[in-house]
């Protein structure tokens, strides 16, 4: 055993160091999954449009409806807008592995020396930069119109976000990797959770004036936590207690997201 | 050493279930590689090539049985065995959202290439499979040929000892097909890599490969030489033409008797017979025949075709049993959950 091992090793030179560790391979992951994203930033713009719309042909509503000046409006608004991001951009990443498995890329990979979980931890990670260069673009393109987020709340919100991002960001590969390459089956559960999430979040309106079964289904929709805890923050207000209950709900979110994802990753052939 | 083998396969065995049925897609396949053997493995769709193929590749465990790939086991050491292989699968290796250059390093980083090796690499093979002009592209612009060759270029990346592919010329044009093919026959020829591949195409097993195992319905039917099974499994189809019948009928008998083949007469005029040595025994024959005043008007030895040698020995010619596979098109679904 060990002579063929040894033996091996040496008439294959270039086949590298035999563990670079998980680390590693996460940075390998991640960085060729980034690598599109800076070819063509673009596509990051293109996958705006939804929140962009909400912004645009929402808001003014909103501003309509409650009587208020436009600022005071889009500091309750905004911050819903970026975990709508999160939910909208990084909720539907799961298709970008499925169209891999069904093309042949994703089995490339899993016959590279890579370790399993090194493929959803790097591409759950790799959600991070986009999510945070779309977030600043809205903050950006908000501010002209009277929002002024708190600058230590707005990076405590964006790390926020980029933890949130990695937790949803696997539950959507890891629902690509059980529905296989049956796309509709994808979609089909992505659709049906994705809005009742959104509403559910008091995102777009407050649940205030809701029934309220639909304030209790809201208490234990995480996301509708780091709603509220992204309206804090961004207020300046970084002592809330619904600040504390945004971060649990999404280190969860993250720490389960990560735990079923590499379960699925391992179980992929 | 250089005779240990590279490939070596105990009793592999692959059950999957489809519609609660247990449907055995490879059976107790046993069988040895050498390094810088060129072996091709041949059979129709749904033989069970692919899956042997997924299994040595440690892509899915098999139901029972191992198999030793590069000196590691597949079962107790996958790690090793991915280290050490190449493998190009049977559909595109490269994300299509990636440029043709940023996949190949990351491929080189997957396998722990330093930065600087893997560039000098990549752009080797960019050179070499003709993909310098398409190499800042995106995978999805490619053509089927270019993309292909961008498969083998990832397969090769880590210059790995042994390379597999499945399937590797399906869906190209001939031209394409034949400039892989001269990649690939390179390939071993330069650095001795051992290429184990899939094809359904007989013609390329015949050209190419050595070394040739037919596999049908999950199982090894023949390995051997492509020379030696189409001589041993079939024979040249020699076929002699008469002015008269009189002359056919005359000759039947000396030819039956120099060829120690049996002889049958088609349309009148011709002796048609099949020998595994067509070669020779054509101008013996017509000098022989000639010199009893029989004169041979056209004398044609057809050699045998894999496609020959698979009618010998299943009875179906490749056709057949291509059609008869794709009429059940379910997809299987491994029995039991890998882990």
């Amino acid at each position: 055993m060990t002579t063929t091992e040894k033996s091996a090793a040496e008439t294959a030179p270039t086949t590298g160091a035999p563990r670079g560790g998980v680390a590693r391979d996460v940075w390998n992951v991640l960085t060729r999954e980034l690598r599109p994203v800076v070819r063509d930033p673009f596509t990051l713009i293109f996958s705006l449009v939804q929140p962009l719309v909400f912004l645009g042909l929402f808001a003014p509503l909103l501003v309509g409806q409650s009587g208020e000046p436009t600022g005071e409006t889009l500091r309750w608004f905004v911050p819903g807008v970026l975990v709508m991001i999160v939910l909208f951009g990084t909720g539907a990443v799961g298709s970008n592995l499925q169209y891999e498995m069904m093309t042949g890329s994703h089995e490339r990979t899993l016959v590279a020396p890579l370790s399993r979980s090194s493929l959803l931890v790097g591409r759950a990670l790799k959600e991070v930069a986009p999510i945070i260069v779309q977030a600043l673009l809205i903050v950006a393109i908000s501010i002209p119109f009277g929002f002024t987020p708190d600058p230590v709340g707005l990076v405590v919100g964006l790390t926020l976000l980029a933890v949130f991002s990695v937790g949803l960001g696997s539950l959507s590969y890891a629902l690509a990797l059980a529905t296989k390459n049956r796309e509709w089956l994808f979609w089909g559960v992505q659709q049906t959770l994705i809005f009742p999430l959104l509403i559910l979040s008091g995102m777009l309106l407050p649940l205030d004036a809701g029934p309220s079964w639909m304030r209790a289904v809201a208490t234990v929709n995480p996301v509708s936590w780091v709603v509220q805890a992204e309206r804090a923050l961004l207020a300046g207000d970084l002592g809330a207690g619904a600040v504390l209950w945004g971060w649990v709900s999404a280190l969860v979110l993250a720490a389960g997201g990560l735990a079923v994802g590499i379960r699925a990753m391992r179980r992929s052939s | 050493m250089r005779h240990e083998p590279i490939i070596e396969a105990r009793g592999l065995t692959k059950r999957f279930t489809v519609d609660k049925a247990a449907v055995e897609a490879v059976t107790d396949l046993s069988f040895e590689v050498l390094p810088g053997e060129l072996v091709a493995f041949l059979g129709p769709n749904g033989a069970g090539k692919s899956t042997s193929l997924r299994m040595l590749t440690t892509l899915v465990p098999p139901t029972s049985g191992t198999a030793r790939v590069a000196g590691h086991d597949i079962l107790t050491a996958p790690a090793a065995v991915r280290r050490s292989i190449g493998y190009v699968g049977q559909l595109t290796s490269g994300s299509f959202a990636q440029r043709v250059r940023d996949e190949l390093l990351s491929q080189g980083a997957f396998y722990g290439l330093t930065r600087a090796h893997a560039r000098r690499r990549a752009e080797e093979l960019i050179e070499s499979l003709d993909l310098a002009p398409f190499a800042t592209r995106t995978v999805q612009q490619l053509s089927g040929g270019q993309k292909r060759r961008l498969d083998v270029a990832l397969g090769l990346m880590h210059a790995p000892r042994l390379l597999f592919l499945d399937e590797p010329s399906t869906g190209l044009d001939p031209q394409s097909r034949a400039n892989l093919w001269q990649h690939i026959v390179d390939l071993r020829e330069t650095h001795g890599t051992t290429v184990f591949l899939t094809t359904h195409y007989l013609e390329e097993a015949d050209r190419y490969a050595e070394r040739v195992m037919v596999i049908d319905r999950g199982r090894v039917i023949a390995d051997d030489t492509a020379a030696a099974l189409k001589s041993e499994l079939a024979g040249d189809v020699v076929t002699l033409t008469f002015g008269t019948a009189e002359d056919a009928t005359a000759a039947a008998g000396p030819l039956r008797r120099l060829a120690g083949r049996d002889v049958r007469i088609v349309d009148e005029r011709s002796l048609v017979l099949t020998t595994p040595d067509g070669d020779r025994l054509l101008p013996a024959a017509v000098r022989e025949l000639d010199a009893a005043g029989l004169r041979v008007e056209r004398a044609t030895g057809v050699p045998p075709t894999l496609d020959d040698v698979f009618l010998a020995l299943t009875g179906r010619t490749l056709r057949e049993a291509q059609a008869v596979a794709e009429d059940s098109t379910a997809t299987p679904t491994p029995e039991g959950t890998p882990r």
